[in-house]
C-alpha cells in the first residue's frame, strides 16, 4: 500500500472507499445494506471496493445470519483507522497550505 | 486527483457521511411544538373535567372519595393519557417521517435503531414504574417521574440525533426535580416540561434545521 509523504493514502483516492471508512470511523459496525443505502452505491461497486479494503487490512467483516437471512457486517480495523485518520490530517493540511 | 478543489471535496463527503451515519437528523421541530400544544389541552381538559376546575395537587383530594368515584376517575384519567400519548408520539412519527423524505434521508437505518432502543429502554422502565404508582395511588410520584425518565431518556437519545435534545433532556430532569419538591404544583410543572418546553425547543429547533 502506498502512502505518500504528505500521509495521503493511494487508497483513498476513491470517494466510496473515502466513504466507506468514513462511515466505520463514527460506527462501530455497519452492516452491507445499510453501506450501501448510506453511500447510494450498487452492490458490486461496494462489494469490490470492500474487498480491496479489507484485503489491505483496514477493513474486518464478520458474517451474521438475521432471520436466516446473511448479513455482513463491518468495522475498521486499528491499522484502518490510523491511516485514515492520518489521510484526513493529510486532506485538511493541504487545503490550509494553499 | 491533485486537485484542490478534490480535495475539499473529499473533506465535504467525509463530513456529510459521518454526521448522516451516526445521527438521526430528520427530527422534526413542528413535532415538537404539536406534540407540546396536545400536552396543554391534555391538561387542560384534565383540570376541567377530573379537578372541578383546581390546578393545585391537593393531598387529600382523593381521600373523601368511594372507591368506586376512585376508579372511573382513574380510568378516565389513564384514557385521557393514552389518547394524549398516541397523538403526540403518531404526530411526532408522522411529521419526522415526512421530513426524513423532504430531505432525502433514509428514516430505517442503524442508527435510528439505537435511537429508538436509547429511548425506549427509560421510557418503558418509567411507565411501568408510574403505572405501579398509579396503582397504589401514590399521586404525588407519578408526575416528577414522567418529567424525569422523559428527561433521562432524551439525554440518553442527544448521542444519536440534534445536540438539543440532550439538553431539553436536562431542562426536563430539572423540571421533574422541581415537582419532586413542590408535589402541589405538580400539574403546573408537567404542563412546562411537556406543554412549554417541547414548544420552545421545537421551535428554536425549527428555525435552526428546517428553515
Amino acid at each position: 500500500m502506498k502512502i505518500d509523504i504528505s500521509g495521503l493514502s493511494r487508497l483513498f483516492e476513491n470517494r466510496i472507499r473515502l466513504g466507506i471508512m468514513s462511515i466505520l470511523l463514527v460506527n462501530d459496525s455497519y452492516d452491507f445494506n445499510s453501506l450501501k443505502a448510506a453511500l447510494g452505491v450498487t452492490d458490486g461497486n461496494l462489494a469490490s471496493h470492500l474487498k480491496a479494503l479489507e484485503e489491505n487490512g483496514l477493513v474486518r467483516s464478520e458474517k451474521k445470519f438475521i432471520a436466516r437471512k446473511p448479513n455482513t457486517s463491518y468495522s475498521a480495523t486499528e491499522k484502518g483507522e490510523k491511516i485514515f485518520r492520518t489521510h484526513l490530517k493529510a486532506l485538511e493540511t493541504i487545503i490550509r497550505n494553499k | 486527483m491533485d486537485n484542490h478543489s478534490d480535495y475539499l471535496e473529499d473533506i465535504r463527503v467525509i463530513k456529510k457521511v459521518m454526521e448522516e451515519s451516526s445521527r438521526f437528523l430528520s427530527l422534526s421541530g413542528l413535532a415538537g411544538v404539536f406534540a407540546g400544544i396536545i400536552a396543554l389541552a391534555g391538561a387542560a381538559l384534565a383540570v376541567i373535567f377530573f379537578m372541578n376546575g383546581k390546578i393545585l395537587l391537593r393531598n387529600d383530594f382523593f381521600l373523601d372519595m368511594s372507591p368506586e368515584e376512585l376508579l372511573t376517575l382513574k380510568i378516565n384519567i389513564l384514557i385521557l393519557a393514552v389518547v394524549i400519548l398516541v397523538l403526540a408520539v403518531g404526530l411526532s412519527f408522522w411529521l419526522s417521517y415526512r421530513n426524513a423524505v423532504k430531505k432525502g434521508i433514509k428514516i430505517w437505518t442503524p442508527v435510528s435503531k439505537r435511537l429508538l432502543v436509547s429511548l425506549l429502554v427509560p421510557l418503558a422502565t418509567g411507565g411501568f414504574l408510574i403505572l405501579i404508582f398509579f396503582m397504589q395511588n401514590n399521586w404525588q410520584l407519578i408526575i416528577p417521574s414522567m418529567l424525569i425518565f422523559y428527561g433521562l431518556a432524551l439525554v440518553g437519545a442527544g448521542k444519536f440525533t440534534y445536540n438539543d435534545i440532550f439538553y431539553l433532556g436536562l431542562a426536563e430532569i430539572t423540571t421533574g426535580m422541581i415537582a419532586a419538591l413542590i408535589p402541589a404544583y405538580g400539574i403546573i410543572l408537567w404542563c412546562a416540561g411537556f406543554g412549554l418546553l417541547h414548544i420552545l425547543y421545537g421551535l428554536i429547533m425549527y428555525r435552526k434545521y428546517e428553515r
